[in-house]
């Protein structure tokens, strides 16, 4: 590591550190007291990062189990993606968060970054936030807001009603037994090779828990907006709403998230119980890479969404633009009688971004319905995939699936392909599967041109017209960004 | 206010219009006829600009008038002036060469295209489109945004001037409308965009007998006006019952090949193309 001038500033100096250490004469022993991991992975690096997060025992042995499982498993290959060998031994898996340089102003900020702020409309004070200038926050919580400090508001409120919301780290100290009751029971560690590095090595996350009869008294979205922090590579995320519980909760920003990490493999774990209610949505705009594809994230997630409970219900709501390979399956395993499952999904790429993406719902209970509604655009040189599952078992009776999958293309040289699975075990399922694929046709861009909107423009709202039922799945304040960042992501690919 | 000279256009490399000459005054309401296939529609694409129909030869120039934009700014100033910058500034009478212009910078310069096939654009409602239109315009002529409201009003206003229920501007643009239905929402949109000069392909198409009546009230409370210019595109007579032209004008094979006044339309109705226009 001599030459990081291609880096932002924010990772140069956790590269430079890690680099010193690598070649450190007294070697490992002494890195940890580092804020920083060696470079590769090994049972050391397993150790490392569980005694930097002070965890107990029980939780080293975990992590520990799934690396040693991980190194018998190989990458899965199934998905139409074409993912570049990982050279996990040439990879740091710990820095400590606070990598991220302050900032003076404004003026210190990537030029390219701010111009998608202005285009997404978010407010100056904002912007600082975002992009890390020293002293915003405050500032910007008191332009956005009328209270003194909005962070100490939002933990007071969800305080008083009960709502445990912590750092991932916090919980497994804190909540030592609500965390073993749930981490890795909806999504075993085993379950595939991204799913079970994560357990191994993941950084930090959020847990959520919503006590019985409790409506989280705020969207958690309003809370990360002023918080927009990175929360780092291998991110870890454990939501329960207890019987009759509701939370919504929004991951992810419209604003560009840059990070030099290419991998990312975070894992999302939700619990339903009985008439409980979770809606998490995610705005997802990583990097994709410049025009060639080159330099983007990988992102491979594993979102899966346990309905136990009795007419529990999860939904989904995706709006995915970023990255370079996408490769992520939203699920719901309904195993509560009367449980509901629903996947929105919007997916954009662009130039050269890969997305195979899709949901899948396994109806263990009976009457158990779900709602799949995926809207892929492709555009520039992209491939889009949707791939989804739905299950029914033998005892389910009465289960219902609908599913709508549009895809939409712009130009001729990008591609859109769609694979359906259906399982049914259950003769009295009702099964429906609808597929469309169309281009934005000359006719409808002509026609919006000659009323007075721009090509972007026009592009814009014909594709935000396709994507609809699913932007309006979003919590409000995030559906008018998103229409926006859905121009944005495809600028200069039309014409 | 429009000036089209010896125009010559190509569609996927195969001539159709083949030296089309034509003058608009302000003021004024033209007609235009011929028979199917005669080029009547690549006209009204080449003066809106529509990609692939592609200008060899000629010249076309618009005046947009003087006093647009109505509702704020400079009255005495010309739309040129106002906003599209220096490059599409023309002359000093304000005369813009229209086929520099992109087609957004057309319609915002107070050109309207109504569609003989208007378009359908699934979940976009006629409400958002037509106001994210407008004030696109408006910004290109450096007017301020028009707001929710005010929006509303105008195009409560404009559908009720053509009796569409305000309900179909909720509605996806044009989708699951009937042909007639189509057709009024273009006049609520020519409404609602007040344009200087507006070509009608066809409007009349599809229109019941009520409908028909509808439109043309519609077509000359919004446009019949000393500083508004139409070009009509129709096959028959009965839209100019309605809409009284000052010229009608036969096309045949991509040009003009006779002008008149309102009796030419009657004469073609009553004796054909063939024999009016040999
Ligand atoms: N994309 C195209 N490729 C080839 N020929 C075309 C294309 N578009 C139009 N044409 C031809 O151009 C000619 C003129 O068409 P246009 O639509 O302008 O006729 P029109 O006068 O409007 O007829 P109508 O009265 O039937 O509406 C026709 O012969 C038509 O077939
Ligand atoms: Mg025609």
């Amino acid at each position: 590591m001599t030459d990081n001038t291609e880096l932002p500033v924010k990772d140069q100096a956790a590269h430079e550190a890690a680099a010193k250490v690598a070649d450190y004469e007294h070697g490992w022993s002494s890195a940890i007291e580092t804020d920083f991991a060696p470079k590769g992975l090994s049972e050391d690096t397993v150790r490392f990062i569980s005694a930097k997060k002070n965890e107990p025992e029980w939780m080293l042995d975990w992590r520990l189990k799934a690396y040693r499982h991980w190194l018998t498993m190989t990458p899965p290959d199934w998905a139409k993606l074409n993912v570049p060998p990982i050279d996990y031994q040439d990879a740091y898996y710990y820095a400590a968060p606070k990598a991220k340089p302050k900032l003076n102003s404004l003026d210190e900020v990537d030029p390219e970054i701010l111009e998608v702020y202005k285009k997404l409309g978010i407010p100056i004070e904002e912007q600082k936030v975002l992009a890390g200038v020293e002293g915003a926050r405050k500032v910007a919580v008191d332009a956005v807001f009328d209270s003194v400090s909005v962070a100490t508001t939002f933990r007071e409120e969800l305080k008083k009603a009960g709502v445990i919301f912590l750092s991932i780290s916090e919980a497994i100290r804190e909540h030592p037994d609500l965390v073993k009751k749930w981490l890795g029971k909806v999504v075993p560690q085993h379950d595939n090779y991204f799913a079970a590095l994560n357990c191994a090595v993941f950084s930090d996350g959020t847990f959520v828990y919503v006590p019985e009869g409790v409506r989280c008294p705020m969207e958690l979205s309003t809370y990360f907006r002023i918080n927009a922090e990175n929360t780092g590579q291998f991110e870890r995320t454990l939501i329960v709403a207890d019987k009759g519980a509701y939370v919504s909760y929004l991951e992810g920003c419209t604003a560009p998230m840059r990070d030099e990490n290419q991998l990312h493999a975070a894992v999302v774990e939700l619990v339903a119980l009985d008439d409980a209610e979770i809606k998490y949505s995610t705005v997802q705009n990583w990097y994709p890479g410049d025009a060639e594809g080159k330099g983007g994230i990988y992102n491979f997630v594993t979102k899966r969404a346990l309905c136990q409970g009795k007419r529990s219900k999860v939904s989904w709501t995706q709006v995915e633009t970023g990255s370079a390979i996408t490769w992520k399956y939203p699920s719901c395993v309904l195993n509560g009688d009367d449980s509901v499952g629903e996947f929105y999904s919007v997916a954009v790429t662009n130039n050269h971004q890969q997305a195979d993406t899709g949901t899948k719902m396994i109806h263990n209970g009976k009457r158990t319905r779900s709602t799949i509604v995926s809207k892929g655009i492709s555009a520039g040189q992209s491939n889009g995939t949707y791939r989804g599952l739905v299950r029914v078992a033998p005892n389910a009776e009465g289960v219902r699936n609908f599913t709508q999958c549009d895809s939409l293309l712009l130009g001729d040289r990008c591609g859109a392909h769609t694979v359906p699975y259906i399982e049914v075990r259950n003769p009295s399922a009702q099964v429906e599967h609808e597929a469309t694929t169309s281009k934005i046709s000359d006719d409808q861009l002509f026609y919006a041109m000659q009323r007075g909107l721009g090509q972007e423009e026009a592009v814009a709202l014909i594709v935000n017209g396709f994507a609809k039922d699913v932007l309006q799945q979003l919590p409000m304040e995030f559906a008018v960004e998103a229409q926006k960042l859905l121009g944005i992501s495809l600028e200069g690919s039309v014409g | 206010m429009l000036k089209i000279e010896n125009l010559h256009a190509t569609v996927a490399d195969k001539p159709i219009l083949k030296g089309l000459s034509l003058t608009i005054n302000a003021g004024e309401i033209h007609a235009i006829m011929g028979p199917n296939g005669a080029g009547k529609s690549t006209l009204a694409y080449v003066l809106g600009g529509r990609p692939g129909y592609e200008v060899t030869e000629g010249s076309v120039s618009f005046t947009p008038s003087p006093c647009h934009p109505r509702e704020s700014g400079d009255p005495g100033a010309t739309l040129a002036d106002a906003t599209l910058g220096p490059r599409f500034r023309g002359d000093d009478k304000g005369e813009l060469d229209l086929l520099a212009l992109e087609p957004h910078e057309r319609a915002a310069a107070g050109l309207f295209l109504g569609f003989q096939y208007p378009v359908e654009i699934p979940g976009v409602s006629n409400v958002q489109f037509l106001r994210e239109s407008l004030n696109a315009q408006r910004k290109a002529r450096g007017q301020e945004p028009l707001s929710g409201g005010d929006f509303l009003k105008l195009a409560r206003e404009k559908a009720g001037l053509l009796k569409l229920d305000m309900d179909m501007l909720k509605r996806p643009v044009n989708v699951g409308f009937s042909g007639g239905e189509k057709k009024r929402n273009e006049m609520v949109q020519m409404g609602i965009l007040d344009p200087t000069l507006a070509i009608l392909d066809e409007t009349d198409s599809g229109l019941d007998i009520d409908a028909l009546r509808i439109v043309g009230d519609g077509i000359n409370a919004i446009m019949r006006r000393p500083d508004k210019a139409v070009l009509l595109i129709t096959h028959y007579q009965r839209l100019l019952d309605y809409v009284q032209p000052d010229f009608v004008h036969v096309l045949a094979a991509g040009r003009i090949v006779k002008s008149g006044g309102p009796e030419l339309a009657r004469e073609l109705e009553a004796h054909g193309y063939a024999e009016v226009a040999a």
